[in-house]
């Protein structure tokens, strides 16, 4: 027999899926999220090749850190946005529970926002001459980094899925509430590339990350039904 | 069954703009609701209304089904739409997008049986051409076939006909004549009224 929990997981996987199937088939927001992705670090890269290609550390994570907001900031949203432009949200609220809808979303975000950390990071690395000192604290960091800005745009986008002026709302209402997310990343990341620093001095980010994951996450599965069916 | 769908002075207006008020109806299994009027008397918005997508200014819609009382959003899990506003997603194929419906609200059909869905409404061999390549009026056989999928207690149907032929017109009329639970049929065409037991005119 289905228990409910094990059919909401299932059907969070079928709008996953549904998701997956659509983006591979349109790239709507893959094609924005990358080329935004690789014209910034391009950009960036020119802009420190004039200065010599010596980056601090602290500069570097900064960097990356804006690059991965901005990027992700570009297709995030697509996500609720193309369900509202071309009417098929009205389908999915008919048919999908909102859990299952916020879920499967958030799981999309998720992978959408790994296949561009995988591409952007070697191309940043590359460019920007970026040298990690502790690989494993480097990929919590980015790992738990990238988890908390998708639980928190994956709900600010349903928000703003029914404005008219989805783009501007969208950078206004993600910025504050990223805010600690990209201040402890940022700040994990310098920790990463400097070296002598263990996977212990940088217990406070990772705990500020992963603690801020958790809460965002779990309240976006508390408003989302109210966000999505109001 | 114990079926009947209720909307309690309903009223709906935007600021400046009154839409309608004042809809009072009792609708029992088997009975048929027409909301018929001009455009933009507010059609569409009732039957918005009636799914829960859009809350009334004033009134409420309920549906009593075995002694509950279900009203807005625990409606939808009984509710079949077919409606202009109800986007099939262009993307993917009749089969995967029944498949994903079915999915969602908890449904689980063999391929064979939603090819059979889709025999009956008049899509035989189309199951796997993407939705984006079909026509107008393959797409709203398409609603039917979903609106059908999870034997709803109450059809809604906003311009039932629109882009049908003339035999895409004779299938609505047997899924509308056969269905037994509540049908309502938003339309300002004429011969459609005929189907009304009971006539809501706004405007």
């Amino acid at each position: 027999m289905e228990t409910k929990s094990s059919g909401s997981v299932k059907r969070s996987f079928a709008v996953f899926q549904k998701d997956i199937k659509s983006e591979l088939r349109t790239r709507y927001a893959i094609n924005a999220i990358l080329l935004f992705a690789v014209v910034t670090v391009f950009a960036v890269s020119f802009a420190m090749a004039k200065s010599g290609g010596m980056v601090a550390p602290v500069l570097q994570s900064s960097l990356l850190w804006i690059v991965i907001y901005f990027s992700s900031l570009s297709g995030l949203a697509q996500s609720f946005i193309k369900e509202e432009e071309s009417k098929t949200a009205i389908a999915l609220r008919l048919y999908a529970p909102a859990e299952s809808v916020f879920g499967g979303k958030l799981l999309f975000n998720l992978v959408l926002l790994i296949v561009m950390n995988i591409i952007t990071i070697p191309l940043f690395a590359i460019f920007l001459n970026l040298e990690i000192a502790n690989y494993p604290l480097f990929f919590s960091v980015v790992f738990l980094g990238s988890l908390a800005m998708v639980g928190t745009t994956t709900l600010v986008a349903a928000i703003i899925s029914k404005a008219s002026v989805k783009g501007a709302l969208f950078a206004v209402l993600s910025f504050p509430l990223l805010l600690p997310v990209l201040m402890m990343a940022i700040s994990g990341t310098k920790k990463a590339l400097s070296p002598d620093i263990t996977f212990a001095m940088a217990r406070m980010e990772l705990q500020v990350l992963g603690s801020y994951l958790v809460i965002m996450i779990v309240l976006g599965f508390f408003l989302f039904d109210a966000v999505w069916n109001d | 069954m114990d079926l009947k769908l209720k909307l309690d002075g309903l009223a709906k207006s935007y600021p400046g703009r009154p839409v309608f008020s004042k809809i009072n109806a009792e609708v029992p299994a088997g009975r048929k609701l027409v909301i018929t009027g001009p455009n933009g008397s507010g059609k569409s918005t009732l039957v918005k209304v009636i799914c829960g997508f859009i809350r009334p200014t004033k009134g409420a819609v309920t549906l009593h089904v075995n002694g509950l009382s279900l009203s807005r959003i625990d409606i939808r899990p009984h509710i079949g739409l077919v409606s202009p506003d109800l986007v099939l997603y262009d993307e993917l194929t009749a089969f995967e997008n029944l498949s994903f419906f079915a999915g969602v609200a908890g449904l689980q059909f063999a391929l064979s049986k939603l090819e059979d869905k889709l025999n009956a409404i008049g899509l035989e061999g189309r199951g796997d051409d993407l939705v984006g390549s079909y026509s107008s009026g393959m797409k709203q056989r398409l609603k039917y076939c979903l609106a059908l999928l999870r034997e709803p207690s109450l059809l809604l149907l906003d311009e039932p006909t629109a882009n049908l032929d003339d035999r895409g017109k004779e299938l609505v009329d047997n899924i509308i004549k056969g269905h037994n639970g509540i049908v309502v049929i938003a339309t300002n065409e004429s011969a459609e009224l005929e189907y009304g037991d009971e006539i809501v005119r706004l405007g």
